[in-house]
């Protein structure tokens, strides 16, 4: 048992004992995702910390650290090095969006799925097809809506689509720089604060985003009652991804502040939802001014058309 | 082999002789100088070309025609054939309307080049201009919906045309999809094909969308 602690990665919190306790505990090989490690830590550890643990990814985040620096060492003036952040397959691509849109309540998106190998692929092409998806939903909604009316004619509405993409690019990438600021910020405050790179933060971000395509294709649906319905589900399960992500990096700053990044990250991601409906989508009972039709005695009578 | 041991050359030996290689004769040189050619040839051999990359985009088989000898010329009178056709759309309010000029070309070259960027960033061996080459061919059924959209608006603008035009569009976008991903899908690894093709369709639902929505004054 000695010779066999001698050749393990010794590690310097609770999970070392352990480790000396069971030697048989699964070792970590460079190329494996670092699944089983953190369960058998998470199994053996006090109940106390489990979920600190599994939701900061505090045991294998040193092993990953590693693996980081092993990745992106090419200069940030070549080729390669872009081709870092491209580094997924498919089925990778698609186990992160479904991370998104089924959050597991007290997992960590960035520890589970990112993993230290955040993509760009994902954030990019879920807003490229966010962007589009609005703008040619709120066209047809609008098509329906105002279909049966003699004075409408139909027009494509390019000009939204430029809009939709500078609000959506913008939200993607200037609020995620934002809060990386600020955690670095903090962080160099407040020691326990666990910062994400900026990069994951875009990706979690990305990922995110992704609800909401499905959201704005049902969206055409010309009811307010149920465009509400879908928001408010779309945005508790984006920003569940966003809360679960992101809690557990500014618990232990002053309270008042973490629960006001906290609000502020939701504020936010709440208020382009609702102004991407107020804006693309026209609200389903807007009738034409109503005619206004002189009576025979002077008083107006106004018809409502319905 | 004793006798070879010792053999040297004696210094008084005159070591001379010709090292000059000869030159090959000045005909090969001919063949390939097209500068003396009449201008109608240089023309001519440009525009086979393009037809030829026309042909196969139409038949997509697996050549390599498209992708050895790529060019530009095709896409270049595609983008601009179709940007025109998508004017004197409903431009009445400044706000509202079609797309203008400028963004169909922008969409179409930008839409482009980022595809490109994308498929050669997840670690595909195609270059730069063939795959600009090969998306940029693969918008001639799009193209000739166009033209076919335009044809049946003239005849009239109700239910019945909006259908018809439903269906070529559609079927043009589905041919574009398919030529192109058999030119570019083999040069991509293998376990990121999706990540691949689905930017192409997305590039090319957004053209058949501006296709399919243009509405005449």
């Amino acid at each position: 048992m000695a010779t066999a602690d001698d050749l393990k990665f010794q590690e310097f919190d609770d999970a070392a004992n352990l480790l000396a306790a069971n030697p048989d505990a699964t070792t970590i090989s460079i190329d494996e995702p670092v699944e089983i490690p953190k369960n058998q830590h998470s199994r053996l550890q006090e109940p106390g910390r489990e979920e600190d643990d599994e939701l900061l990814g505090t045991d294998d985040s040193d092993k990953t650290e590693l693996l980081a620096g092993q990745k992106k060492s090419a200069p940030f003036w070549t080729f390669e090095y872009y081709q870092t952040f491209f580094d997924v397959d498919t089925y990778q691509v698609l186990d992160r969006i479904k991370g998104s849109v089924f959050p597991v309540p007290g997992k960590n998106f960035v520890r589970l799925y990112i993993r230290s190998n955040p993509d760009l692929y994902g954030p990019f092409w879920i807003c490229a097809t966010l962007v589009f998806t609005i703008a040619v939903s709120g066209n047809l909604s609008n098509f329906f809506i105002h279909l049966g009316k003699p004075t409408y004619h139909y027009v494509p509405e390019f000009r939204k689509v430029s809009i939709a993409a500078t609000t959506i690019y913008a939200y993607a990438w200037l609020v995620p720089l934002a809060l990386w600021g600020f955690l670095m910020w903090r962080n160099s405050k407040v020691m326990n604060i666990v910062s994400y790179s900026f990069l994951e933060i875009v990706c979690v971000y990305g990922y995110s985003l992704f609800v909401y395509i499905p959201t704005a294709i049902l969206w055409i649906i010309p009811q307010q009652v149920v465009r509400w319905v879908l928001m408010v589900f779309s945005l508790c399960l984006s920003g569940s991804v966003l809360v679960m992500t992101f809690w557990p990096a500014v618990r232990d700053d002053n309270r008042r502040i973490a629960v006001a990044t906290v609000a502020a990250i939701l504020l936010l991601h709440a208020l382009l939802a609702v102004g991407c409906l107020a804006y693309f989508f026209d609200a389903p009972e807007l009738d034409i001014p109503p005619p206004v039709i002189p009576a025979h005695n002077g008083t107006t009578v106004i018809t409502k058309s319905h | 082999f004793p006798g070879l041991a010792d053999v040297s050359i004696s210094q008084d030996i005159p070591v001379e002789g010709e090292i000059t290689v000869p030159v090959g004769s000045q005909s090969p040189d001919e063949d390939y100088s097209t500068l003396d050619e009449p201008v109608k040839d240089t023309i001519m051999r440009d525009l086979k070309a393009v037809g030829k990359k026309f042909v196969h985009v139409m038949y997509p088989r697996k050549s390599s025609a498209l992708l050895r000898d790529w060019d530009l010329w095709g896409p270049l009178v595609l983008c601009v054939s179709l940007a025109l056709m998508l004017q004197g759309g409903s431009a009445d309010s400044k706000d509202d309307g079609g797309p203008q000029f400028a963004e169909v070309f922008v969409i179409i070259w930008f839409g482009a080049v980022v595809i490109t960027l994308n498929s050669k960033l997840l670690g595909g061996t195609i270059s730069f201009f063939q795959s600009l080459c090969v998306l940029g061919y693969c918008v001639m059924p799009l193209t000739v919906a166009m033209l076919v959209c335009r044809l049946v608006l003239l005849a009239g603008a109700g239910t019945v045309s909006f259908i018809i035009r439903l269906i070529v569009v559609g079927a043009m976008f589905g041919w574009s999809t398919l030529a192109s991903t058999a030119f570019l899908a083999d040069s991509q690894p293998p376990n990121r094909k999706a990540l691949v093709v689905y930017p192409i369709f997305l590039f090319y639902f957004v053209i058949s969308w501006m296709i399919l929505t243009f509405t005449p004054q």
